[in-house]
C-alpha cells in the first residue's frame, strides 16, 4: 500500500465505525434502551407483549409493594443482571422475529426465581410451614396465584 | 505493525464487519419503528361507512385485519362433539328421528356451519324447503336491520324515528312468508349487526334481543353476572332498561352474541319473534313461561304430547356457568384477542375455543394445551353419556304411551303421561340443542338432564299404571 493512502483510509474507517456507533446508539435511544436498566415496570410494556401482565399486576394486592424485578429477578447483583440480560435478550429476539408461543408463559428457570423471591419478604413468616414441592423448591404461587397478577380481563 | 499487504486486508475486513453491523442495527431500528407505528395507528379510513353499509367487504377496507378473520368463518372443521361441518344429526343419532316425530326437525337436523353460511344453510334446509316458515327466521340468519328500517318507513313511520321504523319493520317482516322476506336481505351476519358504523362501538341491533333483555331485566332471575342489570335494579328500575346505553363493554361482548344464540319462539299468528325471558332464563323458568302462554311447537306424532323445541340456548346456559360468574364473556373465548405485530385485535373467526386453546384458554389457564383439552372433553363426555341416557328414557316414555294407545285405553287418561313427556323432552333438548355439550355450565347441564330422565321415567310409570287398570 502506498504510504500516502494510509492516513485517508484510516480516516474513512474511523468515519465508518463512527457511523455504526452513531446508528447503534440512536437505535438504543429510539428503542428506549436505557429504560431497561431501570426498575420501572413501565419499561416491561415498551414492546406491548406484556400489557396484560402489566395491567393485571396493577390489579393485584402486591402492586403497592413489589415491582416486576422484585419478584422476577434475584436480589444479588450478578444474579439480577444476568437474569435481566438473558430474559431481555430472549424477549427482544422473540418480538423482533415474532416467533414465540402466545400467550407467553414463564420458563421453569424463571419460575424458580419467582418462587424464591417470595422469601425476600416472607421468609420468617413461612419458616415453620415451608416444604419443597416436586419441582425442588417451594411452589408458593401454586396457591397464591393472584397476589402478583390479578384479573387478566 | 502488519505488513502493507495484511494492513489492506485488515482495513477491508474492518469495513465489511462495520458495514454488516450497521446494516443489522438499521434493520433493527426499522423494525422497532414499524412496531411503534403499528401501535399508534390501527386503522385507516379508506371508505365512509354508514348505517346502510351492510356489505362486510366495504367495512373490510377500513378494517382489513378483522375482515380477514371474519372471512375465515367459511372454514369447516369437526370437533369431538360438534364443530362446523353440516353432518346430518338424524343419521348420527337416529333416536332423534323418533323424538322429533311429526316435526320439521325430524326431517332435517343438520349441524350448523360457520357464520358465513347462516343464510345459505337456511336456504338449503328441508325445514324451510318442505315446511312453510315465516320471515321471522331472517332475524338471525341475515343482516336484516336495513330491511326492517325500509319496511318501517314504507308503513308510514317518519324518517326521524329510526328505532321505531326498525321495530315496526321487524313486526311486519316477521309475519311475511319466508320466501317473500328472503328477497329483502342478501348477507349473513355482518359488521353492522354488532358495531356502530361511526364509532365501531359494540351495540345490539336485534329487536328480539332488545325486547328480551328488557323483559329479563324486569324478571326476578338472579343475574349477578350482568352488572348493568344488577345496578339498574338496585337503583330502583328507573325508566326502561336500555341495554345500548347502560351495559358495560365487557357485557356487550356477550350481548352481541346473545342477540341470536338464545331460546326463542314465534308468538301468535303474527309470528312475532320473542325471547321467553319474562320469568327468567333458567330452563324451568322458560318452561313456566311457555306453560302459562299455552304454547307448543308441535304435537308429537306418536305420544300426542304438546312438545316444546329448544332452539340453541347458549346465552342462557352460559349465564348459569362458572365462566359467566367470573366475568368471562362469549368473545373472550370464541373471539379471543390476538396480536399481530404490536396491534391487538379480537379474532373475528368465531369458532370453538377447542380449535384455538392457546389464545382462548391459556390466557387465564396456564396449563399445557393437552391438559386443558382433556378437562374440557371430560366435561363434555360426562354430559354426553347422561344425554344418551336421557334420550333413551324419553324414547322409553314414548313407547310406553304408544302401548297404552294401542291397547285402546281412552286418550283423555293420557294427560299426565303426556305432560311428563313435555317436561322431559324440553329438558333433554335444552341440553342437546345447546352448542357446548354441557361445557357452558357443566353442573346445570347435568342437573337438567337428570330431571329429564326422572320426568321420563315418572311418565313411564303413569303409562304403566294405565295398563294395569
Amino acid at each position: 500500500m502506498p504510504a500516502w493512502a494510509v492516513g485517508p483510509l484510516v480516516l474513512i474507517l474511523c468515519a465508518l465505525i463512527g457511523i455504526f456507533i452513531g446508528s447503534a446508539s440512536y437505535t438504543a435511544y429510539y428503542g428506549e434502551g436505557a429504560s431497561y436498566l431501570s426498575n420501572d415496570p413501565r419499561s416491561c410494556v415498551n414492546c406491548h407483549i406484556m400489557r396484560e401482565q402489566y395491567d393485571s399486576w396493577q390489579k393485584a394486592s402486591h402492586h403497592a409493594f413489589a415491582v416486576c424485578n422484585d419478584c422476577h429477578s434475584p436480589d444479588d447483583f450478578l444474579g439480577k443482571w444476568l437474569t435481566k440480560a438473558e430474559n431481555g435478550f430472549r424477549h427482544s429476539k422473540g418480538f423482533t422475529l415474532q416467533d414465540f408461543h402466545e400467550p407467553i408463559m414463564i420458563r421453569p428457570k424463571n419460575f424458580e426465581i419467582l418462587n424464591r423471591s417470595c422469601l425476600k419478604c416472607h421468609d420468617a413468616l413461612t419458616n415453620e410451614i415451608r416444604h419443597t414441592s416436586e419441582l425442588g423448591f417451594m411452589n408458593c404461587v401454586r396457591c397464591h396465584r393472584n397476589v402478583g397478577h390479578g384479573a387478566t380481563k | 505493525m502488519p505488513t502493507s499487504k495484511y494492513r489492506w486486508a485488515l482495513y477491508v475486513a474492518t469495513a465489511v464487519v462495520t458495514a454488516t453491523l450497521t446494516f443489522l442495527v438499521l434493520a433493527l431500528l426499522t423494525n422497532i419503528f414499524e412496531r411503534k407505528e403499528e401501535a399508534k395507528q390501527q386503522s385507516f379510513k379508506l371508505t365512509d361507512l354508514d348505517e346502510n353499509t351492510v356489505d362486510p367487504a366495504e367495512w373490510g377496507k377500513n378494517f382489513p385485519r378483522q375482515y380477514d378473520s371474519y372471512r375465515r368463518t367459511v372454514d369447516v372443521k369437526r370437533t369431538r362433539h360438534g364443530g362446523s361441518e353440516a353432518f346430518q344429526k338424524l343419521d348420527e343419532e337416529p333416536v332423534w328421528r323418533e323424538l322429533f316425530k311429526g316435526y320439521a326437525f325430524g326431517v332435517d337436523y343438520r349441524e350448523e356451519r360457520g357464520h358465513a353460511y347462516m343464510l345459505s344453510d337456511q336456504d338449503m334446509t328441508e325445514r324451510v324447503k318442505k315446511f312453510s316458515q315465516p320471515g321471522a327466521c331472517l332475524h338471525c340468519h341475515a343482516s336484516v336491520i336495513p330491511a326492517y328500517k325500509d319496511a318501517g318507513r314504507k308503513s308510514g313511520i317518519p324518517d326521524g324515528e329510526t328505532q321505531a321504523q326498525i321495530m315496526k319493520g321487524f313486526s311486519l317482516v316477521c309475519a311475511m312468508p319466508y320466501a317473500e322476506a328472503r328477497k329483502l336481505v342478501s348477507h349473513p351476519v355482518a359488521c353492522i349487526d354488532c358495531h356502530d358504523s361511526k364509532t365501531m362501538k359494540l351495540r345490539v341491533t336485534r329487536p328480539g334481543f332488545l325486547n328480551g333483555i328488557r323483559d329479563l331485566a324486569n324478571s326476578d332471575e338472579e343475574l349477578s353476572h350482568l352488572p348493568s342489570i344488577t345496578r339498574w335494579r338496585e337503583e330502583g328500575k328507573r325508566g326502561e332498561y336500555d341495554v345500548n346505553k347502560v351495559a358495560s363493554r365487557q357485557e356487550m361482548r356477550s350481548f352481541v352474541c346473545g342477540q341470536c344464540h338464545v331460546e326463542y319462539y314465534f308468538r301468535g299468528p303474527e309470528k312475532y319473534l320473542t325471547y321467553p325471558w319474562k320469568n327468567g332464563i333458567g330452563a324451568e323458568k322458560i318452561e313456566n313461561y311457555y306453560d302459562k302462554a299455552g304454547f307448543k311447537d308441535w304435537l308429537h306424532a306418536v305420544s300426542g304430547a304438546p312438545l316444546l323445541k329448544a332452539q340453541h340456548p347458549e346465552f342462557e346456559m352460559w349465564s348459569k356457568g362458572i365462566h359467566a360468574r367470573s366475568g368471562v364473556s362469549c368473545a373472550d373465548c370464541h373471539m379471543p384477542y390476538q396480536r399481530e405485530g404490536a396491534v391487538k385485535i379480537s379474532n373475528h373467526h368465531v369458532r370453538s375455543p377447542l380449535l384455538n386453546i392457546a389464545q382462548s384458554c391459556q390466557t387465564c389457564h396456564r396449563y399445557p394445551e393437552d391438559e386443558i383439552r382433556a378437562r374440557a372433553e371430560s366435561i363434555q363426555d360426562r354430559t354426553k353419556s347422561l344425554k344418551i341416557r336421557a334420550e333413551l328414557a324419553v324414547l322409553g316414555l314414548i313407547q310406553a304411551i304408544k302401548k297404552v294407545k294401542t291397547a285402546g285405553i281412552a286418550e283423555d287418561q293420557l294427560a299426565a303421561a303426556r305432560d311428563f313427556h313435555r317436561k322431559a323432552q324440553w329438558r333433554l333438548d335444552f341440553v342437546a340443542a345447546e352448542n357446548s355439550m354441557g361445557f357452558h355450565a357443566p353442573g346445570e347441564a347435568l342437573r337438567i338432564l337428570a330431571e329429564a330422565i326422572d320426568f321420563a321415567r315418572q311418565g313411564e310409570l303413569e303409562a304403566e299404571k294405565l295398563m294395569k287398570k
